[in-house]
This record gives structure tokens, C-alpha cells and sequence, in this order.
């Protein structure tokens, strides 16, 4: 199992897609699969530090992967007011042009590319787990 | 890290994108591109060959822009995606929302 603690700040990122770029190594993956992940977990991650977290650099999330032969767990925490990823309803890509907004993409990516996505909240400690699976290989 | 060039030519503009793109920086596309809108070109072509990431901030500004650039006769054609770039667009259907070819060469043509 691999952790990291993720600052609230973008510029952390580039950090987030070298420590799962290093985590997902050796996953039998190939780059594109990994570049996807890696993708989806960020844009989950950015969305969080964007909104929940207001950029704040003195707070942060958790982000806990697990891999076995089966599957690959993402597992997101934080706390504070979350973001529930299964509640939020994203746009049409014709109304992201339409209306000009530069959001939405990003959640549209993540349940494209992942398998199963979870979350729940407690009111104090928010989690979020994106799964993929790898029977199919 | 990202790094935005603008190379004028004679008839069109190469706005090359080497690097990431991601929510710490898409700002800079955004001003790039605002820069070449103010100049008046009408023909674009991105040289993404050099781009290793792009996340949903960056694709959004190219979304941003399309109605602009329709609204003002604005051609755009990306080029030279590294493959695992180019899924990414794939996945969300833009590449039936902006032109993208594999060489500089077919891109140019598109835009004839």
C-alpha cells in the first residue's frame, strides 16, 4: 500500500502524477492505462483542492492506493465540507462549449476511465474510491 | 512544467505546447491563446507534440474558445498528439469537436 499527503495547492499535482506514475509502475498496465489513471485520480484530486479546500495550502487530502490482482483502489480522503463525485451531475460537452465554462470536464473524464466510484461522508471525514479493475487482462 | 511558444508564419500561427498542462497552469493556455486572438490570425495550429499531459483544465480552454473561434471564421487544427495524450481527447468525444491530425503537414492541409 502507497500513501501520500497531498497539500492543497495546484502546484502540488505535478507530485501526485510522479507518486502514481511510480505507484502504478509494474502494474502490468500499459502507458496509456497508467496515463488514464493517473488522469482520473487528479481530476478528482484538482477538484477537491479547487473547491473543497479553496486552494488553502495548509490543508490536505490522503490518498491511499491499494493494488492486487483484481483491482486497483484509489482511496481519497479529506475533511471538511466534501464533494460528492456521485451526486454531481456534469454537463453535456455541447453545453460545455455553449456556455464557455472551463469545468465540468474533469468528472466526465473520471467515470469514463474508472470502473466503480464510491464515496461517502460521515459530515466530518469525506471518502472517495475509485476503482478499476483488472480481471479483464 | 509547461513551457507556450507562439512562432508566427507567414499565413498561420504554431502555438507549440510542451510540458503538463494541469489546474496550476491552464491559465497560461488561456492567455496564450486570448494573445493570438487579439492579433487577428485566422488560422491556428497547436504542435502538441511535445505535450506529455493535458487534464480537464487544459482541454477546457480549448472548449472555451470554439464558439469564438466559429463566431470569427478562426480555424484550429492540433497536430502531433503523443497517443496516450490523444486518448484523452478520444475519451470525451473532442476530437469530433476540433480537428486534430498527426503531422504538421496534414494539419496544413485541413486547414486549406
Amino acid at each position: 500500500m502507497n500513501d501520500l499527503k497531498l497539500y492543497c495547492d495546484t502546484h502540488q499535482l505535478a507530485n501526485l502524477r510522479d507518486f502514481l506514475s511510480n505507484t502504478l509502475q509494474g502494474t502490468g498496465l500499459n502507458e496509456i492505462e497508467i496515463h488514464q489513471l493517473i488522469l482520473a485520480v487528479e481530476e478528482v484530486c484538482a477538484n477537491m483542492i479547487i473547491h473543497s479546500h479553496s486552494c488553502d495550502p495548509e490543508t490536505y487530502i490522503n490518498l491511499k492506493t491499494q493494488i492486487s490482482d483484481e483491482e486497483i483502489i484509489f482511496e481519497i480522503t479529506d475533511m471538511g465540507k466534501g464533494f460528492n463525485i456521485l451526486e454531481y451531475q456534469e454537463p453535456e460537452i455541447a453545453e460545455v462549449v455553449k456556455t464557455k465554462r472551463k469545468g465540468g470536464l474533469g468528472i466526465m473524464l473520471v467515470k469514463k476511465i474508472m470502473d466503480k466510484i464510491e464515496f461517502e461522508s460521515n459530515g466530518l471525514k469525506n471518502t472517495c474510491r475509485l476503482i478499476k479493475d483488472l480481471k479483464s487482462k | 512544467m509547461l513551457k507556450i511558444e507562439n512562432i508566427d508564419q507567414e499565413d498561420h500561427v504554431i502555438l507549440q505546447l510542451s510540458g503538463e498542462i494541469d489546474a496550476s497552469n491552464s491559465v497560461d493556455l488561456d492567455a496564450a491563446i486570448q494573445d493570438i486572438l487579439e492579433k487577428g490570425t485566422k488560422r491556428i495550429l497547436v504542435d502538441g507534440s511535445q505535450l506529455e499531459y493535458i487534464s480537464s483544465a487544459g482541454l477546457g480552454v480549448f472548449m472555451s474558445y470554439l464558439e469564438e473561434f466559429q463566431e470569427k471564421d478562426i480555424q484550429i487544427v492540433i497536430f502531433g498528439l503523443l497517443e496516450k495524450v490523444h486518448q484523452v481527447f478520444v475519451i470525451l468525444g473532442l476530437d469530433k469537436l476540433i480537428t486534430i491530425k498527426s503531422t504538421e503537414q496534414d494539419a496544413l492541409e485541413a486547414m486549406l
